[in-house]
């Protein structure tokens, strides 16, 4: 691994994308320390593939700065590139070769030498379960498995920053357990990994976090402190008929957002605009009887706060 | 920028012929196109012609006449169905396809057996039909008078006159299995590597390779390498098969038919790793090489003639690596000609190649954008 080095793994300045009229990646700025596991959170068409896209130097930025591991990019991206990994979003290994054979592959494209190959891909293979279908083909692993070759892959030359997209989008739950702890593995050893998710309990896992929305970075931080900083109230609504409720409160003011959560439900609402009673009166006022009381903020608060405050925010403004 | 590495380049090398082996339909149809076409194209050039309908016209009427008549329908090339009794019946028989030749014996028959520049007797023959055209020629170049001679040994020379109608241009049939080596590899070379380029795109291969130091001309050499050595073994298909069922003979140097087939290679080649870079899906990769691959078959000479093809398709037509490489083939194959004088022809592939690998290379970018 590298000597211990202060500067961050990866810093960008007003980073911008464009393709045509749309305005993919809007003046990011970015920060993301050595050794830690940092995740881009946002819903589809956030800017979340185009942004590691362009920090990997696999896309043109249309404006702005980027730095990673002490390169300038996308000029100096050749070097960068036996340093970095890349788990794409989709599997970009061969379906049609086997396990042992993709990573032979990906080891003679590393320019690895044959007997160090041999001892790196046997070593992966026994890391990841894959040891006893190293003669299956690719296309005929179950996602999960299809998720941890194309992990040992993208790590196989041991690289000091690995940029996974969306690892876990198409794995059941029990692999993507296995899969974080695969990667916090990796942190441990000193390896930066930057994580892209659409999954809230994966995005809380990560020791810091941006939240993309529509291209631009509605927030970021460590998720504790986000949650803890939320500027908003979060209230749990008991009562009878949950959408019923949801109905009554959706033109209420200072109401930011509403969802149902089994037979209750989850009320987001901005700081001082609309306490536990002013919620209670407006329930009473449409013949709902609720009980309401404040809830501690999760992550999903976070993010509903995040990407709903620039709208109101232009809203206020106007 | 990373050091060429040859470890890289064969690292392409061997998963794409690992691919291959496995990618059971194109290794079918690496040795199934030039079989299937040989036999094809094979059956049209059959020399050995038997059996052909024909009308007599007999308006001599002489021993002779009759003993010519017996003669020919001895050799079985043609039945000789109708005997007539006017010209313009000949006409409406070849009209309606009743046959495909008619042999007009005229009243002064006798007389022009005696005069060596006259023809003896005319054939016509339908000459919008190949094969009855070549059976018609191969006897043109027997004489009448050897085919009378153990009769009347005394009886000077005198022709066959064959009438080519429909199709006054003719074709050596023997020109096609040579140019079906150009025809074979034009199709299968630009296709399958147009294809196995986008491939890696369209299946998202790319996404990851590029991210890794993997070059362009790495990748690109790699992948097309296989091609190289399918090619040769094509070409050796084709003529093998062509010697042995069709009789083609080799009468050029084998060395320079190699180095023919290896130039064209590479320039089929770098077209359809031109062409990889236009295309955004395999199946529009395909469509493109179609597009470069009907006029190739159409104008380079092929198909027609070329020096009946009207100015512009000729010039358009020397722009196509086909047109130059079956000059090549035909000369060294059936005209025993040498690079010596047929070097024009190889700068003009080379020319074309290099033109194409350097679009080539002006449009790949290690990029996705």
């Amino acid at each position: 691994m590298n000597a211990p080095d202060e500067r961050p793994a990866i810093r960008a300045r007003g980073l911008t994308r464009r393709f045509g009229t749309l305005v993919a990646v809007d003046a990011l700025d970015l920060v993301v320390r050595r050794g830690e596991v940092y995740g881009f959170l946002g819903p589809n068409g956030s800017g979340k593939s185009t942004t590691i896209r362009m920090l990997c130097g696999l896309l043109l930025p249309s404006a702005g700065e980027i730095e990673v591991l002490g390169h300038r990019i996308p000029q100096e991206a050749e070097a960068l590139k036996r340093s970095v990994g890349y788990m794409t979003q989709r599997f970009a290994l061969y379906d049609d070769l086997t396990v042992g054979e993709n990573l032979h592959f990906v080891a003679s494209v590393h320019d690895l030498a044959r007997a160090a190959a041999k001892v790196r891909v046997e070593a992966l293979l026994r890391r990841y379960a894959l040891a006893g279908m190293r003669n299956q083909l690719a296309g005929t692993l179950s996602g999960g498995q299809r998720q941890r070759l194309a992990l040992a892959a993208a790590v196989l030359h041991e690289p000091a920053l690995l940029f996974l997209d969306e690892p876990t989008s198409a794995v059941d739950p029990q692999s993507r357990r296995e899969f974080w702890d695969s990667l916090f593995e990796l942190a441990d050893a000193g390896t930066t990994l930057l994580v892209s998710t659409h999954y809230m309990d994966e995005a809380e896992r990560c020791h810091r976090l941006a939240i993309l929305d529509r291209g631009r970075l509605a927030a970021d931080g460590n998720p504790r402190a986000l949650m803890d900083g939320l500027p908003g109230q979060t209230f749990l609504v008991e009562c009878a008929a949950p959408r019923a409720a949801q109905q009554a409160l959706a033109g209420t003011p200072g109401v930011l957002a509403t969802a149902q959560i089994g037979a209750s439900l989850r009320v987001l609402a901005q700081d001082g605009a609309a306490e536990a009673t002013a919620l209670q009166r407006a329930l009473a006022a449409a013949g709902i009887d609720a009980r309401v009381v404040p809830t501690p903020p999760n992550l999903e608060d976070v993010f509903v706060a995040a990407t709903q405050r620039p709208r109101h925010a232009d809203g206020e403004a106007a | 920028m990373n050091a060429f590495s040859p470890r890289r380049l064969w690292a392409i090398v061997v998963k794409e012929l690992r691919q291959l082996r496995r990618d059971r339909l194109t290794f079918a149809m690496i040795v199934g196109i030039p079989t299937m076409q040989l036999l094809l194209f094979g059956y049209a050039i059959n020399l050995d012609v038997r059996h052909l309908d024909a009308a007599v016209l007999d308006q001599a009427h002489t021993r002779n006449a009759r003993e010519l008549v017996a003669e020919l329908a001895q050799s079985q090339v043609f039945d000789f169905r109708y005997r007539l009794d006017s010209p313009a019946q000949i006409d409406a028989l070849l009209r309606e396809g009743r046959v495909s030749a008619a042999l007009v014996i005229p009243r002064d028959f006798e007389r022009r057996l005696a005069d060596r520049d006259r023809a003896a007797v005319q054939m016509v023959v339908d000459g919008s039909d190949q094969v009855v055209q070549q059976a018609a020629r191969q006897l043109a170049g027997l004489s009448v008078t050897t085919l009378l001679s153990p009769l009347h040994a005394a009886v000077p020379q005198g022709q066959v006159e064959i009438v080519n109608w429909y199709n006054p241009q003719r074709r050596a049939p023997l020109n096609t299995v040579p140019s079906l080596i150009g025809v074979i590899l034009t199709m299968t070379m630009v296709l399958f590597t147009a294809m196995a380029l986008v491939r890696e795109r369209e299946r998202g291969n790319l996404e990851f390779l590029i991210a890794t130091p993997l070059s362009p001309l790495e990748l690109t050499i790699g992948k097309v390498l296989p091609f190289v050595g399918i090619g040769l073994v094509q070409a050796t298909l084709v003529l093998l098969l062509g010697i042995a069922i069709f009789g083609v003979p080799v009468r050029g140097s084998l060395v320079d038919l190699y180095v023919a087939a290896l130039v064209f290679i590479v320039a089929c080649l770098a077209l359809g790793v031109f062409l990889s870079t236009l295309a955004k899906s395999q199946f529009q990769a395909m469509q493109l090489a179609f597009f470069t691959f009907l006029p190739q078959i159409l104008l380079s000479g092929f198909m027609f003639p070329f020096g009946g093809m009207p100015r512009a398709a000729q010039w358009l037509a020397e722009t196509f690596p086909l047109t130059h490489f079956i000059r090549l083939v035909r000369g060294i194959v059936l005209r025993a000609a040498g690079f010596a004088d047929l070097w024009r022809e190889l700068l003009a592939l080379l020319a074309f190649a290099a033109v194409m690998l350097t679009l080539a290379t002006l449009r790949f970018h290690k990029r996705l954008d």
